[in-house]
């Protein structure tokens, strides 16, 4: 059997890129939170949110590390395995990109050294400004890279001239029409991100009875964010969906599982598309509704894959069942943020055991819902690559072997493997050991950080306990 | 339409991003190569403390590296990094490996001596496939059309593996002579140790290389015997500061080693840009052949013309901030 290498780059890219977008995602909205924490203690001088801040920075570090170096992985993907996508839209991804690193990842990895490591030596107001900066980063980075992306789905202000794209109208280019959706879209995931894994943490460790009072605080400030944020990103993906109906109706009828255009076109909860047989298997259909939320109207038309021949169309089933746990999850969301309101009336919300359990499983939901909908989006656009202008075969390296293909993407699994477990390992242990002051219990197999614990004094009188506690836990227990 | 010509800057540009990358995550690679030789723990801490804050910003010259190639001049990044498909591929394990290890290496203890070897491996793997890409445009590539049409593996020859050793020797010299900076004590007498047997091999390998190009191709050769007399005095600066390494070693001057490797590496560096002026993607095609749209160059250029000052500025700051020694046992984080 002969290795094809353009399924095997496929794989490949999907599984480095999600990968990477994993550490991301999560590093966006924690960098804002953590932003915040180090303002509101340098205005209250409350060394509550110092703790905190410096608790979430040592977990911060470890996720930065990881998406830094899967990034670097993604910055030669285009160059090794999609070489003739890469001359043809380097004009635009060429430049996208650069500016992705001038502008965001020098700014992001020379304040993370402060952030990190110069707590002690930068005065307070500096080391504030340099977690604001990493925060900001984070931002000018999801914007260029999104914009780079969005291109691909909805191609604008170019000209192909000779198998080369050609930039009319850099506006138009970056602003293409769904960039605004999926920036937003992705930027309220980040948070959401953020927002769970704090929240399933902070509620973790209430079960536990650790640092009630900075876990309630954490806790408090989540909930009242995903109480906003979830049925925000519900609205904002309808419209997503509708920016996506208009421009590549063929991934709308995919998602909603619908092979014929008509009207009255029923919402699926359940089915199992058939390719082969161009219908769906054990359909649980709610007449009418897919009709009502993408037109408005019970007799509204939707598209359906019957609008392109067989070869243009993605594999439907992925992206079917993506969409349906993406959006799943997102109600679910809304179901735990609306609980958590009626608990905080009755003044309960951290201490109800049920819902402390459930917001622990709830954090890993929202890195299911995010890869889910990168899935959608992206699977969505086969077998396009810069959709309707180049296919994903037109795009491959004429050099790329399967063989080559098959030994780096091997290659990447067992290394993200090892790298992915070691990395939770490391972070688990960073949440064990918690808010508390390591040096109590773990210093005795820590020989390295002596000086920091010397300079704690073992009696507290309230004002040293003050200084030590602004000098933060980060500097303390070491790392 | 095209009142300047923009590649020329971009040239300049490309080439500053390049040796940035070289010297800075060259002394940390460096440390990464000598970490099993160190003396003890203690200076194995030293070491990495005193490159962990800064890192990630140096790797970043890399991924500008890729970035802005794509952006100026799309064609070396789509033959080259085809045609080194594989060795690109260790490369990139190795960074991942040598990153994670930052952080990891921090929060373990019994595991500790993996991450180690992790860190350790990770960079001479890194080097050496860095050096490799430095042979392996040397000797150029097979190409049509515009596209790789090499096979998986000829990038692997005996002088790609001569220069990816010499590079591997070019960044444990850095290391070490980062390392007298930035220690005292113990630490820094091992750092004097070892400066000198490294420039050895760094001279060796570096004039193996020398030797050996000329012959690789016709027109390194013609430029270098026949054309251009005045590139000579490019390895006549690199060979003087050589000798102000040796020299200063002996004085045990604490900044001038580290100093003068860089300029060992710029003009050996420089050297390399005229063998082979103005083709960037050997033996075919040039600079100009390799550049992408004029609208393009000058889009990026603007931005960058404007970003670059700051972020070379912040740089400069964090470098600051950190200055000093680093002390043992003094624990960042
Ligand atoms: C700037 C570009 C860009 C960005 C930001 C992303 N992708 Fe993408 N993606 C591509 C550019 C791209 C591509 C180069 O266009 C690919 C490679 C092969 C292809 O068909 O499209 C692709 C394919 C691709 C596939 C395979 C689709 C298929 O072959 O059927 C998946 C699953 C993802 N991507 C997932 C993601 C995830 C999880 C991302 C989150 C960060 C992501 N993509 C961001
Ligand atoms: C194909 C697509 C992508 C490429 C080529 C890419 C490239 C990179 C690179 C090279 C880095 C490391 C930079 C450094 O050295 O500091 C990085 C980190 C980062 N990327 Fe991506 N990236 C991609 C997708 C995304 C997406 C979709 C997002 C989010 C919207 C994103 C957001 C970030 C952020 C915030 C960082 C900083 C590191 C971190 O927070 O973990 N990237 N990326
Ligand atoms: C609850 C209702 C939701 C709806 C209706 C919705 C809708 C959509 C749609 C239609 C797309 C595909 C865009 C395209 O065609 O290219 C999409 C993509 C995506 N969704 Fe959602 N979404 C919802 C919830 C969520 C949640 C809760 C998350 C994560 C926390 C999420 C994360 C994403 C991501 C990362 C993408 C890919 C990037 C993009 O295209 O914006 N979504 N969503």
């Amino acid at each position: 059997m002969d290795l094809d290498p353009l399924i095997l780059s496929r794989i490949q890219f999907a599984f480095v890129v999600s990968f990477h977008a994993i550490f991301p995602v999560f590093t966006i909205g924690l960098a804002s939170f953590i932003a915040f924490l180090e303002a509101v203690s340098f205005k209250t001088g409350n060394p509550v949110w110092l703790r905190l801040s410096g608790f979430w920075t040592r977990v911060f570090a470890v996720v930065f590390g990881m998406g830094v170096v899967s990034g670097i992985v993604m910055s030669f993907q285009f160059g090794t395995n999609w070489s003739n996508f890469a001359r043809a839209s380097a004009n635009f991804l060429g430049p996208m990109l650069s500016y992705e690193v001038i502008t965001a990842f020098f700014l992001e990895a020379a304040f993370l050294g402060v952030l990190l490591f110069g707590r002690d030596k930068v005065p307070k107001g500096v080391h504030l400004l340099a977690a604001v900066m990493v925060a900001t980063g984070t931002f000018i980075s999801s914007f260029w890279i999104l914009a780079a992306n969005s291109w691909l789905h909805t191609p604008a202000g170019v000209e192909l001239r000779e198998g080369i794209f050609h930039v009319v109208s850099w506006s138009d280019a970056i602003f293409n029409p769904s960039f605004p959706y999926r920036f937003a879209h992705m930027g309220l995931a980040s948070f959401l991100t953020g927002a769970f894994v704090v929240s399933g943490v902070s509620a973790w460790y209430l079960l536990r009875g650790r640092e009630v009072e900075a876990n309630k605080k954490a806790l408090s400030l989540c909930l009242w964010l995903i109480l906003i944020l979830a049925p925000t990103q519900a609205v904002l993906g309808d419209f997503h969906g509708l920016n996506t109906l208009e421009h590549q109706p063929v991934k709308v009828a995919a998602m909603e599982g619908n092979w014929e255009t008509g009207t009255n076109v029923p919402l699926l909860l359940f089915a199992l598309p058939d390719n082969a047989a161009e219908t769906n298997h054990y359909e649980v259909p709610i007449p009418s509704l897919a009709s009502l939320i993408l037109t408005h109207d019970w007799n509204g038309e939707v598209p359906g894959l019957d609008l392109v021949p067989r070869d243009e169309r993605p594999p439907v089933v992925i992206v079917f069942w993506a969409f349906r746990a993406m959006v799943g999850l997102g109600l679910l969301m809304i179901a735990v943020a609306l609980t958590g309101l009626v608990l905080r009336v009755k003044g309960r919300f951290w201490r109800t055991p049920w819902f402390l359990q459930s917001l622990r499983v709830m954090s890993f939901t929202p890195f299911v819902a995010v890869l889910a909908g990168w899935i959608v989006t992206e699977t969505g656009r086969a077998p396009w690559l810069v959709y309707g202008m180049m296919t994903q075969a037109q795009g491959l390296t004429p050099s790329l072997t399967g063989g080559m293909a098959l030994f780096t993407l091997i290659g990447y699994i067992v290394v993200y493997a090892l790298v992915f477990t070691a990395g939770l390992y490391y972070l688990l242990r960073v949440l064990y050991v918690g808010l508390e002051d390591e040096q109590d219990d773990h210093e005795a197999d820590r020989p390295m950080r002596p000086l920091s614990a010397a300079h704690v004094p073992f009696e507290y009188s309230e004002s040293n306990r003050e200084a030590d506690a602004l000098s933060g836990p980060a500097n303390q227990g070491g790392h | 339409m095209q009142p300047f010509d923009l590649v020329l800057i971009w040239a300049f540009i490309i080439g500053f991003g390049i040796i940035m990358y070289v010297l800075m995550d060259g002394f940390d690679l460096g440390l990464g190569i000598l970490f099993p030789f160190a003396p003890d723990d203690q200076a194995r801490d030293v070491m990495m403390n005193s490159v962990a804050p800064v890192w990630d910003g140096n790797e970043t010259w890399l991924v500008l590296g890729g970035a802005g190639l794509l952006a100026a001049f799309p064609l070396v990044y789509t033959i080259v990094l085809p045609a080194l498909y594989i060795g690109v591929f260790l490369m990139l394990a190795g960074l991942i490996f040598r990153g994670v290890a930052f952080e990891f290496r921090f929060k373990a203890n019994t595991s500790r001596y993996l991450w180690d070897w992790a860190f350790a491996g990770g960079s001479t793997v890194a080097a050496f496939a860095q050096g490799v890409v430095v042979g392996a445009y040397i000797q150029g590539f097979e190409t049509a059309n515009g596209v790789y049409v090499g096979g998986a593996l000829d990038w692997l020859t005996p002088f790609t593996v001569l220069t990816g050793f010499g590079l591997m020797a070019g960044y444990a010299l850095l290391g070490a002579t980062w390392l007298i900076l930035k220690s005292e004590g113990y630490i820094q007498a091992w750092a004097y140790r070892i400066t000198l047997p490294l420039l050895f091999t760094v001279l060796a390998v570096f004039g193996a290389v020398s030797v050996w190009t000329p012959f690789i191709d016709e027109m390194v050769r013609d430029r270098w015997f026949s054309s251009l007399g005045v590139i000579w005095i490019l390895p006549l600066l690199g060979l003087g500061c050589a000798f102000q390494i040796f020299r200063s070693v002996r004085h045990r001057f604490e900044g001038m080693p580290f100093v003068a490797t860089m300029g060992l590496f710029i003009f050996t560096y420089l050297g390399l840009l005229v063998s082979r002026w103005p083709y960037v993607v050997p033996p075919d095609y040039t600079l100009w052949d390799a550049a992408s749209a004029y609208d393009s160059q000058l889009f990026l250029l603007l931005g960058l013309l404007f970003v670059i000052p700051i972020v070379l500025i912040y740089t400069a700051w964090t470098y600051w901030v950190f200055r000093g020694k680093v002390r043992a046992g003094e624990g960042y984080h």
